[in-house]
C-alpha cells in the first residue's frame, strides 16, 4: 500500500511538476512524499528501523553506516538529497563534524539524533548548525515532520534570492529539493526546479510563481576556488565589515547572487566562531581533522580539511600555520597556489598579517603534501601556550610559504610538547619553515628577526615529518638548507629551541639572506644529512625538553650528526653563536649551530652578514669556553670530528648557559675545550 | 492450522506479559506497525540483528571490563520474544560479573553502553534500555560496584 501510494505520487509528479506552479494543490498533496533523505548511523538496527519508518512516510531513503560514505554520496550527487539525518556518536567521524561538512559543502538541513539527551549534547548540535535534534528511540511521528526543515531552508534561500533577483541566475544556491525527486530532478536540473516548486507548494504565492518559473538556478556549489575567492573578499573587507553585497562585488563571479554569498557568509561565520571557541580539544580536533583529511575530498574537501585543521589548531596554531594549512589543504585539492593566500587572510581571528599571503605557489603544493603528512604526524602535541607564541611569531612571517607554516604548525605541535617555549623560538621555527619554502631573498627580508623564530618552529614540524615531506621541502633548497639548520637546532628542544631561536633572529638580517643563497647551492646533497640531522634533532628535541636529559641525548645525537655531516663551522656557527648568545636557552643552539655549520659549509663560505657572526669560529669557541664548561662538553661530543662542529660546539656551549645543569647530564668532561681550535 | 494459531496466541501472550513487566515498551509496538506485507519478517529481522549486535557489544563491553564471557548461548536464541527475556537475564548476569572487575576503562564501556542503549531503545527493549541508563550512570561515577 505504501508502495502503491508512492508510485501514485510519482506518476502524478510529472504532470504536477509542470502544473505545479499553477495548482499548488496537486503537488502539495504529494509533498513531502518523495523527500530524499540520507540516513547515517553506525548502529545497524537503528538504521534499519529508520529506513523503514522513513519509507512509511513516503520518503526516499538512502542509508549508510559510515560518515565518509555519506559524504561521498552527497558529493557525488550534489542535488540528490534534501535532508540528512545523522547519528551523533559514530566511530569513524564525529556526527558534528559531518554536520559541519554537510552544512558548508552542500548546505543541506541536517538532523542529529542520539540516545543521549543531555543538554550539552543537544546544545552542541544546535551550535553546529543542526536544524533538529531527535532522541532515540525515534518515533515515526517525529520523522513525519522533517520536511518542515527542508521547506524552511528553501524558503529562506528563496526569499533572499527573490529580493536580490538579478538577471543571471545560473548559480543560485538552492537548497530546495523537490518533494518528489524523481520527477523533479529531471525538470529541476533544467531550472525552475525545486525552488519554484517548493515555493508553490508550500507558500503558494503568486509572485514566487513568476520568479520561480524564471529561476533556473542550479545549486551553487562552493568549490574551493570559489570559497577562496570568498575568503579573500571577506578578509579584504574585514570580517566585521564583510557584507554580502560587497563580498559579491569583490568576488565578481558571474551568476552568484547576494543570497548565495549571504548564506555562505553566515555559515562561514558560524564556523569561525566555533573555531575560536575551540581551544581545548586539540587532540580531538586533530584526530578528527586527520580523519577528514584522509577522506576523498570533493571541491570543498580541502577546505574541510582546512577547517578541521583550523579547528584542531584554532587556539594553538599561529594564524599563519592555519592559513598555511588551509592553503595547503586547498592547494592539495586544487593545486592552486594563489588560493591559499585568501585563506590565510581569513584568519582574522588570529590577526593574520597580510604578508602571510605571500606563499610561494610551488611551496603550496609541496606544503600540501607535506602538510598532510605533518598534520598526521603531529596530532596532539599542540599546546595553546606554544601556539600562542607561535602565533605571535607567525604573524611576523608574512611570506612564509605554506610549507613553512605547516612546519610551524608542526613545530607548534612540537612546541606544545615543551611548555617552555619562548616567543623567540616560534619565530625561529617559522623562519626555518619559511626558509624552506620561500625564496631566499624573500626570506631574508621578511623573515629577519621574525622569520627566524617562526622558521624554527616549522623546522620542528619539518623534522617530525621529515620522512614524508622532506622531498617537498627540499625544493627550495637554499631555504631548506637554512631552515634545516635552524630546524635541526631547534626542533629537538621544543622549548630550548625556542630560546635558541634567538640565533636565527640575530643572524637573520644579513645572514639569512646569504645563507639562504648559499644553501641553495647545496640543497640536494645536504638533504640526506638533513634527514639524519632532523632525526637526530627530533630526538634531541625530545630530550631537550627535559633539558638535563636532553643533554645526554643530544650528545649521542651529535655524534650521529657528526657522522652524517661534514660541515665546517662557517657562518652557521657564527650565526648560531650570535643567536645563541642572545637566546637564553642555549642548549639547543649548539645543536643548531652545528646544523648551521653543516649547511653553511656545504653551501660554501657564507659571509658573515651579521655583526656577531663576524667573529671567527675560534673566537666563538673561545667565548664559549669562557662561558661554560658543561656546554662545551656537550659540544665536544657534538663536534669531535669536525672543526666546524667544534666551533659550533663552543658557540653552542655558550648558549647553553641557560640550560643550567648541563654538565652533569652530558657525561663528558671538558673534552671539547681541548679540541676546540682556538 | 491449529499449531500456527496456538503459536500466535503464545506469541501474543508472551509479548503482553513482557509489556506488562516492562521488558518491552511502546517502541516495540512501533516496530510491529512497521511490518507489513512488503516486509513480513521485519520485526524478526530487526530483533535478530539486535541480538547479534548486542552480543558483539556485550563482548566488547566484557573485554573492556576485563571480563571474559562467552555468549554462545545467545546464538541459540531464536528471534522471537523469548529472547528478550533471556537476553535481559543474561544482561543482569553480566552486570554482576562486571562488578568483580577492577581495571575498567569506563569511557569505553560507557560508549558501548550508550550504543547498546540506543539499539535496545530502538527495538523496544525497555528494561534493557533502562539498565543501560543505570549502567551509564555508574560509569560516569566510575562506580565499579554498580
Amino acid at each position: 500500500m505504501n508502495l502503491g501510494g508512492l508510485q501514485a505520487v510519482k506518476s502524478m509528479s510529472v504532470p504536477s511538476s509542470s502544473l505545479s506552479r499553477k495548482s499548488g494543490d496537486g503537488v502539495s498533496d504529494q509533498f513531502p512524499a518523495g523527500l530524499r533523505v540520507l540516513v547515517v548511523d553506525d548502529d545497524p538496527i537503528c538504521l534499519l528501523i529508520l529506513e523503514k519508518m522513513l519509507k512509511k512516510c513516503l520518503y526516499e531513503v538512502t542509508k549508510c553506516n559510515r560518515a565518509e560514505l555519506a559524504l561521498n554520496y552527497l558529493r557525488e550527487n550534489k542535488n540528490g538529497y534534501d535532508i540528512v539525518i545523522s547519528d551523533v556518536h559514530m566511530p569513524d567521524m564525529d556526527g558534528f563534524k559531518l554536520l559541519e561538512h554537510v552544512g558548508l559543502e552542500m548546505d543541506l538541513p541536517v538532523i542529529m539524533m542520539s540516545a543521549d539527551d543531555g543538554k550539552k549534547v543537544v546544545m552542541k548540535g544546535i551550535t553546529h548548525g543542526a536544524v533538529d535534534y531527535l532522541i532515540k528511540p525515534v518515533r515515526i511521528e517525529a520523522l513525519k515532520n522533517i520536511w518542515q526543515h527542508v521547506v524552511r531552508k528553501n524558503k529562506d534561500e528563496y526569499k533572499g534570492k527573490d529580493c536580490e533577483q538579478t538577471g543571471s541566475v545560473e548559480d543560485g544556491e538552492q537548497q530546495q529539493k523537490p518533494p518528489e525527486d524523481a520527477e523533479y530532478s529531471s525538470s529541476a536540473n533544467e531550472g525552475n526546479w525545486k525552488n519554484s516548486k517548493k515555493r508553490k507548494d508550500e507558500e503558494d504565492e503568486a509572485e514566487e510563481r513568476d520568479d520561480t518559473s524564471s529561476l533556473k538556478k542550479p545549486r551553487v556549489v562552493w568549490s574551493v576556488e570559489l570559497h577562496q575567492q570568498f575568503v579573500t573578499a571577506v578578509n579584504h573587507l574585514g570580517l566585521d565589515k564583510a557584507v554580502p553585497k560587497k563580498i559579491l562585488e569583490l568576488m565578481n563571479v558571474p551568476g552568484l547572487t547576494r543570497e548565495n554569498v549571504a548564506s555562505h557568509l553566515q555559515k562561514y561565520r558560524l564556523y569561525l566562531r566555533r573555531l575560536s571557541g575551540v581551544s581545548q580539544h586539540q587532540n580531538g580536533l586533530n584526530n578528527a581533522f586527520m580523519g577528514p583529511t584522509d577522506a576523498t575530498f570533493g571541491s570543498m574537501s580541502s577546505f574541510n580539511g582546512i577547517e578541521l585543521q583550523a579547528l584542531a589548531s584554532s587556539g594553538q596554531l599561529p594564524p599563519q600555520s592555519l592559513a598555511i594549512i588551509q592553503a595547503a589543504a586547498l592547494g592539495r585539492a586544487t593545486n592552486k597556489s594563489p588560493v591559499p593566500v585568501p585563506l590565510v587572510d581569513q584568519r582574522n581571528l588570529f590577526s593574520f598579517e597580510s604578508p602571510k599571503l605571500r606563499f610561494g605557489e610551488d611551496s603550496l603544493l609541496n606544503n600540501n603534501s607535506k602538510q598532510i603528512n605533518l598534520l598526521h604526524g603531529i596530532p596532539t602535541n599542540m599546546e595553546p601556550k606554544q601556539l600562542a607564541t607561535l602565533h605571535q611569531s607567525a604573524q611576523s612571517l608574512g611570506n612564509l610559504n605554506m610549507q613553512l607554516q605547516s612546519q610551524s604548525s608542526q613545530s607548534g605541535s612540537l612546541l606544545t610538547q615543551r611548555p617552555q617555549s619562548q616567543p623567540r623560538t616560534p619565530l625561529l621555527n617559522e623562519i626555518n619553515g619559511s626558509h624552506v619554502s620561500t625564496l631566499p631573498s624573500s626570506l631574508g627580508q621578511p623573515i629577519m628577526s621574525q622569520a627566524l623564530p617562526s622558521s624554527v618552529l616549522p623546522r620542528n614540524g619539518i623534522e617530525n615529518v621529515r620522512g614524508g615531506t622532506f622531498g617537498s621541502v627540499s625544493q627550495p633548497s637554499s631555504a631548506l638548507d637554512f631552515s634545516v639548520n635552524h630546524g635541526t637546532e631547534f626542533p629537538g628542544n621544543s622549548f630550548p629551541l625556542m630560546s635558541n631561536s634567538g640565533i636565527p633572529i640575530l643572524t637573520s638580517k644579513g645572514m639569512l639572506q646569504e645563507e639562504v643563497k648559499s644553501e641553495m647551492k647545496v640543497p640536494r646533497g645536504y638533504l640526506p644529512n638533513y634527514d639524519t640531522f632532523d632525526e637526530l634533532n627530533q630526538n634531541r628535541t625530545q630530550d631537550w625538553g627535559v633539558q638535563t636529559d636532553g643533554s645526554t641525548f643530544d650528545v649521542s645525537q651529535h655524534s650521529n650528526l657528526q657522522g652524517s655531516l661534514d660541515v665546517s663551522p662557517s657562518i652557521l656557527v657564527q650565526q648560531g653563536f650570535s643567536s645563541n648568545l642572545k637566546s637564553e636557552q642555549s642548549r639547543n643552539i649548539p645543536v643548531s649551530k652545528a646544523t648551521f655549520a653543516v649547511g653553511d659549509s656545504r653551501a660554501g663560505n657564507i659571509s658573515n652578514p651579521s655583526q656577531q657572526l663576524n667573529s671567527s669560529p675560534a673566537d666563538i669557541s673561545q667565548r664559549i669556553k669562557a662561558e661554560r664548561l658543561p656546554n662545551m662538553g656537550f659540544q665536544n661530543t657534538f663536534f669531535p670530528e669536525q672543526f666546524g662542529q667544534d666551533d659550533l660546539m663552543s658557540a653552542l656551549l655558550k648558549q647553553q648557559e641557560g640550560t643550567g645543569a648541563v654538565e652533569s647530564e652530558f657525561g663528558f668532561d671538558g673534552y671539547h675545550l681541548d679540541n676546540l681550535p682556538v | 492450522m491449529e499449531i500456527v494459531g496456538q503459536l500466535q496466541k503464545q506469541y501474543v501472550d508472551f509479548t503482553t506479559c513482557l509489556f506488562r513487566e516492562g521488558y518491552l515498551d511502546d517502541q516495540y509496538v512501533q516496530l510491529q506497525k512497521l511490518q507489513d506485507e512488503s516486509n513480513p519478517e521485519f520485526v524478526v529481522e530487526v530483533v535478530s540483528i539486535f541480538f547479534e549486535d548486542s552480543e558483539k557489544l556485550l563482548n566488547d563491553m566484557a573485554c573492556s571490563l576485563s571480563v571474559s564471557i562467552s555468549l554462545p548461548w545467545v546464538l541459540f536464541c531464536v528471534p522471537d520474544l523469548l529472547i528478550d527475556f533471556n537476553f535481559f537475564s543474561f544482561f543482569l548476569i553480566l552486570f554482576q560479573l562486571y562488578s568483580q572487575q577492577q581495571v575498567v576503562d569506563f569511557k569505553k564501556v560507557d560508549g558501548y553502553v550508550h550504543q547498546f542503549k540506543g539499539s535496545s531503545s530502538s527495538v523496544g527493549a525497555q528494561r534493557v534500555k533502562n539498565a543501560c541508563a543505570a549502567f551509564r550512570n555508574f560509569c560516569e561515577d566510575k562506580n565499579l560496584d554498580g
